[in-house]
Parts: C-alpha cells; structure tokens; sequence
C-alpha cells in the first residue's frame, strides 16, 4: 500500500489545476449532432494533454503514457472539484476501444480509435435482441456470406444512442452450423447503411434522463467481411472482454451522488426540521456512506489491478453488481426524505433538483438490469469466481 | 504507488496462515473452549516468538514496529482460523495506548508485550456503553468501581482500564482488591470478563493521555474489524466447498441459482469490505487525520455484512451447519460477539455523524 503522494505529482496536480483555470468544457458533452464540434474539441484538446486516452499508444492516436494510479486519482480528483467531466463516457471509448486494443488488427486499431477517443464518431453497441437478452448467446441476426461481405438480417434491442451513432460493434450469427457460442461474429457496421431502421424506445424514466433506446431492424444490411474483429465465430469471446470492462469499469463516483444526498437533507425540512437532524434518517445516510466508501477504495484497488495488468479475479467481478444497487439506494434515501414531494416529476411546482432523484431511481434500475442482470451478474460471480458448477441442462423434450 | 499488499504483508499473511492451519485447527479450538480461559498462552508463546505479539511495539522497545495494515492481516488470520489469543487486547490496543502515552514504565511494559511475557488486558467498554451503572473511578489514589466486559484479562498480568476518556489506569491482575471473573459469551473464542476494583492501588496512571485513548480505539475498531472480516472469509470458504461436494435432488446443491446466488452475494459483500479495510488500517500510520471517520465505518460496516454473511453460511450447509460437530458456529459466535465489543453498529454510525457535523456533538 503506497498512496504517497510525491514532489513529482504535487507538479503534476498544479499541472492540472493550471489547466483547468484555463480551460473550460463545453456547455455539454453529448452525442449529438449539435453537440459534435465542442465535444472534438474538447476531446482533442485533453488528449494532447494527456487527459485524456492517457495511456493509449501514440500510434493509435493517444498520449501514450505509461499506467499510473496516482496520475490517474490527481486527475480524477481535480477534475471532479470543478465539476468537469475527464472525457467521455461512451460506449465507443469505454467497451469498443479496449476490445480493439486487445483483438482488432493494426489496420483496425489505427483506423477506429482516435477518432473514437475524440468524439469524433459514436458508436452504438448491437448485443441484445428481442428474443436474447439473458440468454444472449442465443442471439439470431444473421450474417450471411455474399461474395467479400455479409449480409445482416434481423432485430437489436436497447440499443442506445443508435439514433444519433455513426457505427456500431455488433454481433452477428455467421456460422449458423457452430454450436451456440461458437457461432457468432463481431462487426463494425457504418449506421448509414442502407437497410437500417431506428426506432425509439421509450422507457419508464420518460423526459428526463439522457439516454436514448432504440431498436434496431436490419434487412439485407451489407457489410464487408473485413469489418470482422478476430476471427470469424470468435465474437461471443471477444465481446465477453467488453462485457468484463463494462462490468468492473461502471463506476457510479458514488462518492459523489453521496455528498449531494448529505446535503439535500441538510437543506430539505420536515415541520421546520432539517432531515439530517432525523435519526432515522441519518443512520441511514451513514450505513450508505460507509458503503461509498467501500465501492471508493475498491475502485482504487481494481485501478491498480487494471494498470499492473493484473487479474482482479472475484473482486473485479462483483463491481458492476454493487454499484447500481448502491446508486439505487441512494436515490431511495433522497425520496425518503423528501416525503410525499419526492414523487414530483417532469418539472411540476415543488420538485426539487429538477426530478434529479426519481430520474436516477429509475436510471439505477436500468442499470441494475442492462448489461446483465444483478441475477446473471450473480451467476458469473458463482461460476467465473467461486468456481460453483453450471446448472445442468434440461433435457431436451 | 500502489493499492494493494505489499510483497512482504503477503508473506507474512501466508506465514501466519500456514502457522495457523497446522497449529491451531478447529479441532484445537474446540478443546479450548472447555478451558477456564481461552486464551492458552502456548499458542501466544508461539506466535510470540514469530513476533506477532510486538507487532505494534515499538523498535525501540525490541517490537516489530509495523503498520497497522500489517496488524489487521495477523487480526484477519487470528479471525481465520478462530484462533482464541489475546491479540485484541496484548498485541494492537494496549500497545499502541501505551507507545502513544509514553514514559519509562509504559516502555518497561511495552517490551514484555512485545516478547509475549506480558499479557495486558484491556478494560474500555465504559467509553462508550455504560451498562448496569458500571465504571471505574480514582479516589485516593485507588480505584474502585466495576469494568463490564473486559477483553483478554483474565488470564493476563495486567489490566489497562479506562477511567474516563482523558485518563487510563494500568494495574496488576492479582493486585489486591481487584476480582476478575470470566463472563461467557456465545463465544468460546475470545475472553471477556467482569472486573471489579474495591480499593486497587494501581501501578500507573496516565492522565491527559486522550490522544492515547482515541489511538488505542481507533487501533482495536480497526482490527476487530479485520478480525471479523477473516471469520467471514473462513464461512464463505467452507459454504463454497461445501456446495461443491454436498447433493441433494441428483445434483451438487452449488448448481443450484438459489444456492449460487447466496454465495454470491456474500463475496460481493467481502471484497470492497475488504478494500475499505485496506485503506483505514493504512490511513492510521499514513493519513491519521482521515482515520477516526473511517474506524467508526468500518467497524460499523463489517459488523452488518458479517452477521448476514454468518447466517447465509450457516444456511448454505442446511441443517448440518447448525450442529455443534459441523465447527461452523465457532466462527458464527466470534462474530456475533465481536459486533458489539468496542460499540456497535448503531453508535459508531452515530459516532461518524457527529465527526462530520451532522449530528449533535454528545
């Protein structure tokens, strides 16, 4: 255990406070169209830094620096007190990138990164489908071989951003002869393909919330068979790397979400009372601190493994799991406290924080299902870190 | 630069717990807990002469003069293994209350600590929990009054007692005037006791040592906390071979989701503990303004996992878990003893609270 801080990264810290006196984000960092010029800026400018895609070599558009926790908590830390995002939290920088870094080719790693790592161009992830969504490795879209590319046909659902996306990672059935898991490709397809259709998905969290859902509808798509990442049915194992980064990579700067909820209950009274004077109230508050702190310091620990290159074995897989409980328990507080007002939404008279809690309420839920139920996350957890066996399969009727 | 085990602290781990599984085996546990005191001082010898006993004792005093991360991986094997020794009390609280104090008679006590010699008890549930009008008071330069709970003193040399939170007392066990009676707990493990004091005349006293009382707390949530967190380690581990090897319905009861998810749930629980346990026993030597915030947490934290991760445990084995042969409630009753040892969950939350300003201070 050695968090000292040295003379080395006091400079860097003031490195990075100059910076930040200097710079400004823009007003917003979405994937929209409108948003794309501020955000490539922005992007590009941090990259140059070394703010941004820090560690990702200079060949494929990043800055190239060796891993470094502390660099990395000085710039978390610093960003985080002024309140500015350290780059982009999408799904292209944070599952398609460390997958082509681990299976693409140079061709493909030289091509996609930088311009995904500046926000250049957003990516949509194409996994689930109506019929496979726990059961993902069932999946159906089919990609049929046409002469020197596929031909995709078939359905994704909870496809975010797909509206506003220019590519997608897919995964496609191209050998429908392979066994479940051994049948399945994973694609890179341009959004501007002919025989795309986007269709919105509306979800319980309605207006507020910025994440889009869509579905997906592919009718004869043609892509080139060199859009393939690794080899051709290797794609359930490859985007299983994603799947592990998304799962130990969410991190919910509980922390955060925290202070904001100490301080709604020292502003928030009930007949005349401030909530933080509730016993009730706060012994709650607290057993939900303690457990921010846990997620804090186990994200600090599973950093370490990340950038040593280390297994982070069980305790890696159990992040995804704990966080979007942890987030969703903190809204639940939040409500609480704000009473019968808490069920305020879509910016009526008396709703506090713009509907900020019920929005992650529902969010958090979102969450605690997508990308993997809490119950197939516990599945993993038995099977990937405890060793547990397999549930036998049924026999066939 | 680094969150993690250092090379060494991994060596000593695997040491001790290697020390441990051949020398102190559940099977050694259950003998103990017949006994007067469970603490049998040839297990301490032992782990004294490993140097596990100074640990916390200053170099210059002949200890080891570790960290109190290293402290909490020997509470941690300790609560691993259900290993009955006065470590709580001789090897993390009275030391550090003693090196903090300072003075040649807490140094002279000090290197029989670290040598394993001396036994020191520990006397301090007054602090923060004042049950059936129980407390220790000077007058005349005596004591009297009466210590609930004491921890590790009955077969100890020495008593540290708490006589407010400003002021501790060390004093002989056979002194005159002073009754230790052993109070049995659910816990066969560890040694708690009744301290009665008609007129003790002690050998110390040490007065504006509040810095040494907070220290010592600090220290003894911290590694208490380490301590539960190795028995829960010991429950997961037995639940997962135990769903490995046991069948019911033609199939191992692990591939079971009801089964599975059980397990789960109780290593999701583990691992951050574990890294919020990490952190605050290093903030106590590195980041020491940090660490009254997060001892009052991590105690509080462990003790509610580690009651649910004991149930879930015992539930994983069925009924033979809750059979006396199976061993299993050795490790169920350490925690549930340890829960409320030096303040339970509800205070040191309301103990947190109040450190950030968002209670009422007392």
């Amino acid at each position: 255990m050695d968090l000292e801080f040295d003379a080395r990264y006091d400079d860097f810290r003031s490195e990075v406070r100059e910076f930040l006196s200097k710079h400004k984000p823009p007003k917003s960092l979405g994937v929209a169209e409108e948003e794309a010029s501020g955000r490539i800026t922005w992007l590009s400018l941090l990259i140059e830094h070394g703010y941004w895609a820090r560690t990702i070599p200079e060949a494929y558009g990043g800055y190239g620096a060796p891993p470094d926790l502390l660099e990395t908590v000085i710039m978390d830390e610093e960003f985080n007190r002024v309140g500015v995002a350290r780059g982009f939290n999408a799904q292209g920088p944070s599952m398609l990138v460390p997958t082509l870094l681990t299976h693409g080719s140079e061709e493909q790693r030289k091509r996609w990164i930088s311009p995904t790592m500046r926000g250049e161009i957003i990516w949509c992830q194409g996994y689930s489908e109506p019929g496979s969504g726990s059961d993902l490795a069932s999946l159906q879209t089919s990609g049929t071989e046409d002469g020197d590319d596929f031909l995709l046909n078939g359905q994704k659902i909870w496809t975010s951003t797909a509206d506003k996306a220019q590519m997608c990672f897919i995964l496609v059935r191209t050998e429908p002869d392979a066994k479940k898991h051994e049948g399945i490709s994973y694609v890179l397809l341009p959004m501007d393909t002919p025989g795309i259709e986007v269709q919105r998905l509306e979800t319980m969290s309605g207006s507020i919330g910025e994440n889009s859902f869509n579905q997906v509808f592919l009718t004869d798509v043609r892509v080139p068979r060199a859009n393939v990442v690794g080899k051709r049915g290797e794609g359930w194992k490859i985007a299983n790397t994603t799947l592990k980064h998304e799962r130990s990579s969410l991190n919910a700067n509980a922390e955060g979400t925290l202070l904001r909820l100490a301080k709604l209950m020292q502003k928030e009274t009930i007949g005349g009372v401030p909530a933080m004077a509730s016993p009730m109230y706060r012994d709650r508050l607290m057993k939900l601190q303690a457990r921010a702190l846990t997620m804090k310091h186990h994200g600090m620990r599973m950093l370490t493994c990340n950038l040593k290159g280390e297994p982070a074995g069980v305790a890696g897989l159990i992040v995804k799991l704990q966080n979007c409980q942890l987030s969703f328990d903190m809204a639940a507080l939040a409500i609480d406290v704000m009473g019968e007002l808490g069920a305020l939404y879509d910016h009526t008279k008396y709703e506090r924080e713009r509907g900020y809690w019920q929005a992650l309420s529902m969010f958090s839920l979102g969450l605690i299902i997508g990308g993997g139920t809490a119950q197939i996350q516990k599945n993993i957890i038995a099977e990937h870190g405890l060793g547990l066996p397999r549930e036998p399969k049924p026999a066939k009727v | 630069m680094d969150f993690g085990l250092s090379e060494e602290q991994q060596l000593l781990e695997q040491t001790l717990r290697g020390f441990l599984a051949e020398h102190v085996p559940i099977e050694r546990v259950r003998e103990l807990r017949d006994a007067d005191c469970p603490n049998d001082r040839s297990i301490w010898s032992a782990l004294a002469e490993l140097g596990f006993a100074g640990v916390l004792v200053p170099e210059a005093q002949n200890g080891s003069g570790l960290t109190l991360l290293d402290a909490a991986l020997v509470a941690q094997a300790l609560g691993h293994s259900a290993t009955p020794s006065p470590f709580l009390a001789s090897g993390i609280m009275a030391p550090m209350a003693l090196a903090t104090a300072g003075g040649t008679a807490a140094d002279a006590w000090l290197e029989g600590i670290g040598s394993g010699d001396l036994v020191m008890g520990v006397a301090v549930t007054e602090l923060f929990s004042v049950r059936e009008g129980a407390g220790v008071q000077q007058r005349g330069g005596q004591l009297h009054g009466r210590a609930m709970m004491a921890v590790d003193a009955c077969n100890a040399n020495l008593l540290l007692v708490a006589i407010d939170s400003e002021t501790f007392a060390v004093v002989k066990t056979d002194a005159a005037g002073l009754e230790i009676t052993r109070l049995n707990t659910v816990d066969a493990t560890r040694c708690t006791s009744e301290a009665v004091f008609e007129g003790v005349r002690p050998e110390a006293v040490f007065d504006g040592a509040g810095d040494a009382i907070r220290r010592m707390l600090e220290a003894g949530r911290i590694a208490l906390a380490a301590d539960a967190l190795g028995a829960c380690e010991a429950m997961i581990e037995q639940s997962v071979a135990y769903a490995k090897e046991r069948k019911q319905f033609g199939r191992l009861i692990g591939s079971f989701q009801a089964v599975k998810h059980m397990c789960s749930e109780m290593i999701a629980e583990l691992e951050p503990a574990r890294s919020l346990l990490w952190y605050s026993a290093h903030s106590f030597d590195a980041m020491p303004e940090e660490t009254p915030l997060l001892a009052c947490h991590v105690l509080a934290h462990v003790s509610e996992i580690a009651r649910e991760i004991a149930s879930v445990s015992t539930q994983v084995h069925g009924g033979i878990g809750w059979t006396d042969e199976q061993n299993l409630h050795f490790w169920f009753k350490r925690i549930a003893n340890a829960r409320h040892l030096l303040g339970g969950p509800e205070h040191l939350r309301d103990q947190a609270a109040k450190l950030q300003g968002f209670a009422p201070a007392a």
